[in-house]
């Protein structure tokens, strides 16, 4: 690498955030160099800073933020100071970016392959007929699905992992020399991660691209990334190429987040069989509409004990929990709770019943309401439930908080929006216990969580059910999570229950092939991974586990 | 593709029955409203010195004295047919008296379109461009300033300037269906300006709100970083995702240009609806008055449906199901 020739140097650079009518450094002072056909993956957890220094080095800031200091060269142009005409004849036409959530990054109104060729025809790189062949070329080569029609569809009309490699597609439509990817698979499913990264991996070394591979996950930039730079709250940690990086990282702060993912709690005794479960799903199937979701699934959930379901979006994850909590009453089969039925729709279920099952959800922002306090968003459930009020309901609370590790006096009378994400999450499951249910689902409750504090949150989880006695529906499609934390596991996929059993049995081989397919796209540490898996397969079996999908 | 088509299709006549419905609604409400207007026609023709058989005799003859069901069961039955009754005032029937008169407000209503609509459009995508820019500040200040003015007021100055000072166009809207149409519309501009002045600030507003509410959308971001001028960034990346609000308060603003001239063909003596309206709720000639309103009614619950239709055509995740 070093041979080739340097495309971006960043020195110094600082870049201030506003927020509260304040400007606050956020970015302290980077170096980051980048060779022709290199690819420096950017890592950290959230407010690192990752995202603002990968668009920093197209020379852009989002609104909210201003470059201070420091200076960003690429191929011998200063893209600080160059004139706004002059930067967007760069933009697109010598630095691409891919953005996180394709659906969200495509434009709703325009077809794909015409949001693909105004690049190069607004940089008359290529003529609209040209781009458009071209556009179709790539797309075989992402190996996208039909690739001759599928950029004539809305972007609404395809599925997020190939609206992922057509942005990918996108990105590449004008030959850059330089492409940021900003968290390009974190939306994504594993084994549809597999394909997209292998897609980036191929396409960036066919046109000897330089990248920016920016994520929060470890075992992912070791696949795609040369070389690795860690960052923190702003400031670098340290720089290595991949392998060192790996095998001997320097910094402690480096060491930790390669240690995360070691909360392994002792394993519970089984369940006696002759033992009530709290909640027993019999035999539900379910559709939206008309169209069914759900076929004939059926699995118990006994006190003190965590069931795992995973499986895909759209495998019925979700839904199974609509159908416990009444929300979408199913149209066969029934939810027993301690051996008796629950009425099917939430609406004809008595107080009791609904106080049994609480949820908490994947995010915690959304979820509370950011105009009422603390005190409110757990006092109104204590008081619904339990009918306890005014001295008595502020004891609750604060026993609450204190359960959930939050000093009440701090606390009470705070806000959601000054709360940081794994706080916020954790008044959500304050607010579940509220109701002092015997079981909770919990939805993807650490998926929108840095590893560290996704962590924190699964060790109070699983405290509170040694303390408790909960029960425990964990709907997740992260199998590390499911690892430390499940008792039984139910793997799903396209509504149906695929394997289910303890979760000894489920981690050892054989395993169905689709568990099978799941646990082994689960990216490694070890920057060899993602090829050896790929021989191993062999690509038509990428190809055939994309269009099983569709 | 084809089950789309017969969605929009169903949607529409759903749409359409439940505009039916609402107007019956309105007719019953509007005959209950005219009816408890003080005093009626006999009383107002006669006078206040008028004898109670005088005014007895023009009640029985004009059928003012049957009950108020049958009245309405006979007016609504005749409205179904397209009879509207005769006018008290002159014996002539509302629907000859109302035709031309309604036509004359259709094409008043259509130029002032013609003319705010793009203006509108036009200026709250420039506002958008060049948001918190002194022309921003400028055109908004400006269209609220002609909104928050009586419109008899910007009338009044729109003939100062423009018929008085420098007779450009003619301050008395004289039109008549033998006119051909430069004379027509030259005569008619003066009001269609007014009613320009009055309905382009909302329009522009929202235009510039639905566009501005976009742009911290991910793919205006995307559009900016493959290298899209603003301008394009706009008008075709924000533009096409943003029709579905301005759609809905362009045609709130063409219903108000249909029902709201009253005061605007008063000030230009423009012979259209709100004329005719004004001088018969004067005189109490209720079968007129309940025709005006039925028209107006009809009007705002069409343009309404329209408007419907055309946000679920913009929006192409309808347009285009999976």
């Amino acid at each position: 690498m070093s041979e080739a020739e340097l495309l971006v140097t960043v020195r110094g650079l600082r870049i201030e955030g506003r927020s509260e009518d304040r400007w606050n450094e956020i970015v302290h002072g980077i170096d980051l160099d980048l060779h022709r056909g290199e690819v420096l993956g950017l890592i950290g957890e959230s407010g690192a800073g990752k995202s603002t220094i990968g668009l920093a080095c197209m020379g852009f800031t989002r609104d909210g933020c201003r470059i201070t200091d420091g200076t960003i060269e690429f191929d011998g142009i200063d893209l600080r100071n160059i004139s706004p005409a002059r930067r967007r004849r760069i933009l697109g036409r010598r630095i691409a970016y891919v953005a996180q959530s394709a659906a969200a990054s495509f434009n709703p109104a325009h077809k794909i392959i015409d949001q693909h060729t105004e690049g190069p025809m607004i940089h008359h790189v290529m003529s609209v007929a040209e781009s458009r062949a071209d556009a179709i070329e790539l797309y075989r080569r992402l190996r996208l699905p039909d690739p001759e029609h599928i950029g004539f569809r809305y972007p609404h009309q395809v599925s997020g992992g190939q609206l992922q490699r057509a942005m990918t597609a996108m990105a590449m439509s004008c030959r850059p020399d330089m492409i940021i990817f900003d968290e390009p698979t974190t939306a994504l499913d594993v084994t549809t991660q597999i394909e997209v990264l292998a897609a980036i991996r191929d396409i960036v070394e066919q046109y000897n691209t330089a990248a920016i591979y920016i994520t929060h996950d470890l075992a992912v930039v070791a696949q795609m990334a040369d070389r690795i730079k860690v960052l923190l709250r702003g400031d670098e940690v340290e720089e290595a190429d991949t392998r060192t990086m790996l095998a001997h990282p320097r910094e402690e702060y480096t060491k930790s987040l390669w240690a995360v993912r070691t909360f392994a709690p002792p394993p519970k005794p089984p369940a006696p069989p002759t033992e009530v479960p709290v909640i027993s799903v019999q035999n539900v199937s379910a559709s939206y509409g008309a169209a069914p979701v759900l076929f004939d699934v059926s699995f118990d959930i006994h006190k003190g004990r965590t069931v795992a379901v995973v499986g895909e979006s759209g495998s019925g994850k979700s839904t199974v929990a609509r159908c416990i909590t009444g929300l979408l009453p199913p149209t066969k089969g029934q939810i027993l709770h301690n051996g008796t039925p629950l009425p099917p729709d939430y609406r004809k279920r008595s107080r009791d019943q609904l106080r049994q099952a609480q949820m908490i959800y994947q995010m915690a922002d959304t979820a509370l309401n950011p105009k009422v306090r603390i005190s409110e968003i757990l006092g109104r459930p204590v008081q619904f439930y339990t009918g306890l009020r005014g001295a008595e309901r502020r004891r609750r609370v604060e026993a609450l908080l204190e359960q959930i590790e939050m000093e009440p006096s701090e606390f009470y009378n705070r806000f959601p929006p000054e709360l940081s994400g794994g706080q916020k999450q954790r008044i959500g499951i304050a607010r579940a216990l509220a109701a002092e249910p015997e079981f909770i689902i919990c939805d993807e409750v650490t998926s929108a969580l840095d590893q560290l504090v996704a962590e924190g949150i699964l060790k109070l989880l699983d405290r509170l059910q040694r303390e408790l006695g909960l029960a425990y529906m964990f709907i997740t499609h992260d199998l590390a999570t499911v690892r430390s934390i499940a008792d039984e596991v139910v793997v799903m996929k396209n509504g149906e229950v695929v394997e289910a059993g303890p979760k000894p049995e489920m981690f050892t081989p054989p395993h169905h092939p689709y568990t099978d397919l799941l646990l082994s796209s689960v990216p490694e540490m070890d920057p060899d991974w993602l090829t050896n898996l790929l021989k191993q397969r062999g690509v038509e079996n990428i190809g055939d586990a994309a269009s099983a999908r569709m | 593709m084809s089950g789309f088509g017969f969605d929009l299709l169903r949607l529409i006549a759903k749409r359409l029955g439940l505009g039916l419905i609402t107007l019956f609604v309105v007719s019953l409400i509007i005959f209950l409203a005219v009816n408890l207007l003080p005093g009626d026609f006999a009383q107002e023709i006669l006078g206040q010195g008028a004898t109670e058989e005088a005014v007895a005799a023009i009640r029985r003859e004009l059928g003012l004295d049957q009950p108020m069901v049958q009245r309405y069961l006979s007016w609504l039955g005749g409205a179904l047919q397209g009879d509207f009754g005769t006018s008290f005032g002159n014996k002539r029937p509302v629907a000859e008296l109302l035709g031309q008169r309604f036509l004359n407000t259709l094409f008043l209503a259509g130029v002032a379109a013609a003319i705010a609509v793009p203006l509108a459009v036009g200026l709250g995508v420039l506002a958008a461009l060049y948001r918190n820019s002194v022309f921003d500040r400028v055109a908004n200040v400006a269209t609220l300033t002609s909104i928050s003015s009586p419109e008899f007021f910007l009338a009044y100055i729109l003939i100062l300037f423009l018929a008085v000072v420098n007779p450009v166009f003619d301050s008395l809207s004289n039109v008549s269906p033998d006119l051909d149409f430069w004379t027509r519309l030259q005569r008619t501009m003066l009001p269609a300006l007014t009613l320009t002045l009055v309905v382009t600030a909302h329009m522009m507003r929202m235009t510039r709100a639905a566009i501005i509410n976009l742009l911290a959308s991910p793919y205006i971001e995307m559009a900016r970083l493959k290298g899209v001028s603003p301008a394009r960034v706009i008008v075709h990346h924000a533009l096409p995702n943003a029709l579905a609000p301005i759609i809905n308060v362009i045609a709130l603003n063409l219903a108000y240009l249909i029902t709201g001239v009253v005061v605007v063909e008063v000030v230009f003596v423009y012979p259209g609806v709100g004329q005719l309206f004004v001088d018969s709720v004067k005189i109490r000639d209720i079968p007129i008055v309940q025709a005006c309103c039925l028209i107006f009614a009809a009007t705002y619950i069409l343009l309404n449906l329209t408007a419907d239709v055309l946000s679920i055509l913009s929006n192409p995740r309808l347009r285009h199901p999976k």
